[in-house]
């Protein structure tokens, strides 16, 4: 099983990249390869030529940046999951970037790679909504700040436009009385998400300032919980604060669902883990 | 179009032309006869092909043979030291750590390069490491007590 015949070029700087997008505008970005080289070997993509940013040094890396924390776009879902900056200050990050696949996916397999392909099952999408993450995309007529929850448009589809390319994605650097928590319902066999939850919540003098909810794997797009937020700042968080909120305010249109989980079922996840999200996320703000 | 690429791959430089949708574990076995490094679900899933790429574990189905110019690949014939089998592959001997053998050297690869970055794991640890190696004759219990056995031994490569 191999894909298709293509063109291969190796682009050495961004400029470089999209130069060669505008020469070839059907081109495909390769960088892990961990989504696009899966869907060549299926033949369900046969771009007629691919443009190689893996080595591109200005994509890659974790930085502190005007008060949030850089991550380049080529930067690999297993640095995600080892960086100490995120472990201290944006910890869902690399939470849920260490439940990814395995080592080996993890080893290759890049945040703006995940992001560009937006698969609902994947993990990244619906943490990068919870945090209210910014995505920087580059293109002919200069860059351009896309917030995550408008990043994500539909099924595989994203704002990126034809001639654009994803350079960074920008997450808050928390201080302290933030606690945050990815957890998720996997599948078994492929270990994507069948629901995944992401919650962010800071605590102030005992009451909820400021919260966030989202999922994954239950609609096309990450699903944002803004009601079930609402409803619960200003509370103290306890365990039937979350458990009303989660009853009462979650609503999600259009559920997926396939042989695995209908529809109804991955609803009762988001339920569940979503409570239990919340609270992970309280117990350690 | 072909493309010349340099690999180094268990030590020895190696210049080729490849084509572009060539897979990393195609060049390996088809080009340069390393079949050690096995073909199994194709779909990134099972780890047979697991090799190392510049020390980390990938899966070389889903890697084009281009993506590795300029790396330094290691594959399971890369292990041994001569006719001295690596400690890794000594525990999976002794702890029977393998039926048929058709997941064994990504096992061993994979294995391997958690004791580089981890020289005494937990068992949960070992389990976690190994998530992207499926083995479908009889299950994790002696590979798991193989690594454990590495581990005892001192067998990473660092």
């Amino acid at each position: 099983m191999f894909p298709a015949s293509f063109e291969y070029h190796r682009a050495g700087s961004t400029q470089e990249a999209l130069d060669l997008l505008a020469r070839h505008p059907e081109a495909k970005f390769l960088a892990g390869g961990h989504s696009l080289l899966p869907m060549m070997k299926l033949r369900l993509a046969q771009p007629p030529a691919v443009i190689d940013i893996g080595r591109i040094a200005e994509l890659s890396g974790i930085a502190l940046e005007g008060g949030t924390i850089r991550i380049g776009a080529t930067t690999r879902h297993g640095e995600l999951a080892a960086s100490q900056t995120l472990r201290e200050h944006c910890p869902i990050l690399a939470e849920a970037a260490g439940h990814i696949g395995d080592p080996q996916v993890r080893n290759r397999g890049t945040l703006g790679g995940n992001i560009a392909h937006a698969d609902p099952a994947s993990d990244l999408p619906a943490v990068l909504v919870a945090l209210d993450a910014t995505v920087d995309v580059l293109g002919p007529n200069g860059e351009r700040q896309v917030r995550a929850a408008d990043f994500f448009v539909g099924l595989l589809s994203t704002a990126l436009g034809e001639d654009e390319i994803i350079t960074a994605v920008h997450v808050p650097f928390f201080a302290s009385g933030v606690g945050t928590a990815y957890l998720k319902a996997e599948h078994p066999a492929s270990g994507y998400a069948v629901c995944g939850a992401a919650a962010v919540v800071t605590m102030s003098g005992g009451v909820c300032a400021d919260t966030s909810l989202a999922f994954n794997g239950i609609s096309d797009i990450p699903v944002s919980a803004s009601a079930v937020a609402a409803a619960l700042v200003g509370t103290s968080l306890d365990d039937a604060a979350i458990d009303a909120a989660i009853s009462s305010h979650l609503s999600v249109p259009d559920p997926l669902g396939d042989v695995y989980a209908s529809g109804e079922y991955r609803v009762q996840l988001a339920k569940v883990y979503g409570a239990r999200a919340l609270k992970a996320a309280r117990d350690r703000a | 179009m072909a493309h010349q690429i340099r690999v180094e791959v268990n030590g020895e430089v190696q210049e080729r032309e490849v084509e572009a949708r060539k897979l990393l574990v195609h060049f390996l076995r088809d080009d340069l006869g390393l079949t050690g490094t096995n073909v199994g679900c194709e779909t990134t899933l099972c780890g047979a092909c697991t090799v190392w790429i510049d020390g980390q574990p990938v899966k070389s189905c889903t890697q084009l043979a281009v993506q590795a110019d300029g790396t330094r690949v290691t594959t399971i014939e890369g292990l041994a030291d001569g006719s001295k089998l690596h400690p890794m592959q000594e525990a999976f001997w002794e702890e029977h750590g393998l039926q048929c053998g058709f997941c064994t050297p990504g096992m061993i690869l994979a294995a391997t390069a958690l004791l580089d970055t981890n020289p005494n794991p937990t068992e949960g640890e070992i389990r976690e490491a190994l998530k992207g190696n499926i083995c479908r004759c009889t299950g994790y219990h002696n590979i798991v007590k193989a690594v454990q056995k590495a581990a005892q031994g001192g067998a990473s490569n660092g």
